[in-house]
């Protein structure tokens, strides 16, 4: 399979059509759930969240521990659907991709055709792989979160597959209705 | 006249090395046969990207053991199965104890992530992942068994237990195998293994669906024939969905299908199935 090489932040998210491999370079902000109940909590008070979401790509994951000279401990997505109550109001900020695992609700599909955000999706159990293609780490917000702290990674090369493009597809329905036996 | 048997004296200090061994050994290899099971999985896979996920699955097992770091950044709930000989006699202090001190010497050692709260409530990281969950059987003996299930969330989530009717059968239980897979789609990081538990009570059985999952080699048969059986037909049912590797669609949702059964009450049919994703961490140790 051909992957296409993908800068971050998208500027042309429409290009992208759901099943793409491609393989991305750039910037992202880690969070899960904690720290989406956190970002929750600043909107609701009216204050700053810790990273510009305009143009921002979150990465659902909580990494393990970095040995001594590495970057990063194991880093594959968690499942993003626990954000799902949260993902909506942040994709109105301006935030144009997520990377995770699994589907995603009605709520947050439609929130990101509306504003034009795309949903990547990586392969958990090739965790040890994207460590690999991370090449730079620090924790921005939340440090007592631990492995669920906000981190800014820079990551090269990171494989995945478009699963919710602008125009209205899903790989995780297409994908599995091309192959099912009834 | 009665002889009384010999009792074996065990200091807990002996288990509490060996769980901090199995957390790093588990965590970082793949048990063997689950390896095999994934080059299984990948020749019957049709789907290309499938098939490029398999790849990718048993890249990253030879990496997560070669570099010694987490094959999944999810490195669990440490689930521990001990059995026990009733004649076996722990000294040193509390067994319990050991076995919490095991996991977080194993989970510092190994550079593996402190996953567990201390309440669903107030959600604050226990910093060591512990504490264990322990599921303790006394057999007779002086033997101690111990096996290691490091258990993703994300599967665990996507688990189910319903008090089936008798009426509902055999085929009711297909149903909700079938239907318990389509509603984890992706999220349960397939291909997955399913452990089934079945009779029983609500929490036997779902200690067996546990305890099914440890099945050693992975995707080997029960040996009580219909079970067998019926293994297998959960295997062609489950990966008839077409979900596929990570969920990107394909014919091998599941590599493996565990079944246990056990007694249970004249109007209950208790179905528990606990599913594991694709980094199926098992290890097992005879002290």
């Amino acid at each position: 399979m051909t992957a296409t090489a993908v800068r971050l932040p998208l500027t042309d998210p429409a290009s992208l059509h759901a099943g793409d491999s491609v393989l991305l370079s750039g910037v992202v902000y880690t969070a899960r759930d904690a720290a989406h109940a956190r970002f929750a909590e600043a909107i609701d008070a009216g204050e700053e969240l810790p990273f510009d979401v305009e143009g921002a790509t979150i990465y659902f994951v909580g990494p393990t521990p970095a040995r001594p000279g590495h970057v990063i401990g194991s880093a594959g997505p968690t499942t993003a659907s626990r954000c799902d109550a949260y993902s909506p109001m942040l994709v109105e900020r301006g935030l144009r991709s997520m990377i995770g695992k699994g589907r995603r609700n009605d709520a947050v599909k439609e929130s990101m055709r509306t504003h034009g955000c795309v949903y990547f999706g990586a392969i958990e159990g090739t965790a040890a792989l994207l460590s690999r293609c991370i090449t730079s780490a620090e924790i921005v917000a939340y440090d007592d979160l631990g492995a669920e702290a906000v981190r800014r990674l820079t990551i090269e090369d990171f494989p995945a597959l478009v699963v919710n493009d602008l125009h209205g597809a899903d790989l995780y329905d297409d994908g599995p209705a091309r192959w099912r036996r009834s | 006249m009665t002889v009384a048997p010999e009792l074996r004296t065990v200091d807990v200090a002996e288990v509490e090395a060996v769980v901090a061994k199995l957390c790093v050994e588990a965590n970082h290899a793949l048990r063997e046969d689950h390896v095999a099971a994934l080059e299984r999985g990948r020749l019957a896979e049709e789907s290309p990207i499938g098939r490029e996920v398999f790849d990718r699955l048993l890249e990253n097992a030879r990496v997560s053991a070669a570099e010694r770091i987490a094959f999944c950044q999810d490195t669990g709930y440490a689930v521990l199965f001990l059995t026990i000989g009733q004649d076996v006699h722990f000294t040193g202090g509390s067994l319990a104890e050991a076995l919490d001190r095991g996991v977080a010497q194993g989970y510092r050692d190994g550079y593996l992530r402190a996953s567990l709260v201390r309440s669903p409530v107030d959600r604050v990281n226990t910093g060591d992942n512990t504490p264990a969950m322990v599921h303790y059987d006394l057999v007779p003996g002086t033997g101690i068994e111990l096996t290691l299930l490091v258990k993703g969330a994300g599967c665990d989530n996507m688990s189910a237990l319903r008090m089936l009717t008798p009426a509902a059968g055999v085929e009711g239980m297909r149903r909700f195998v079938v239907e318990t897979i389509e509603k984890a789609g992706p999220s349960a990081s397939p291909p997955v293994t399913v452990g089934i538990g079945m009779g029983g009570t609500f929490d036997r059985a779902a200690v067996l669906a546990k305890r099914a999952l440890t099945r050693d080699p992975t995707g080997s048969p029960s040996p009580d024939p219909k079970l067998a059986e019926l293994e297998a037909e959960l295997v062609d049912a489950i990966n008839a969905t077409g979900i596929g590797p990570a969920g990107f669609g394909g014919t091998v949702t599941t590599v493996a299908v565990h079944v246990e059964a056990f007694p249970t009450h004249i109007a209950a049919f208790p179905v528990a199935i606990n599913l594991d994703c694709h980094s199926h961490r098992v290890r097992s140790v005879t002290l």
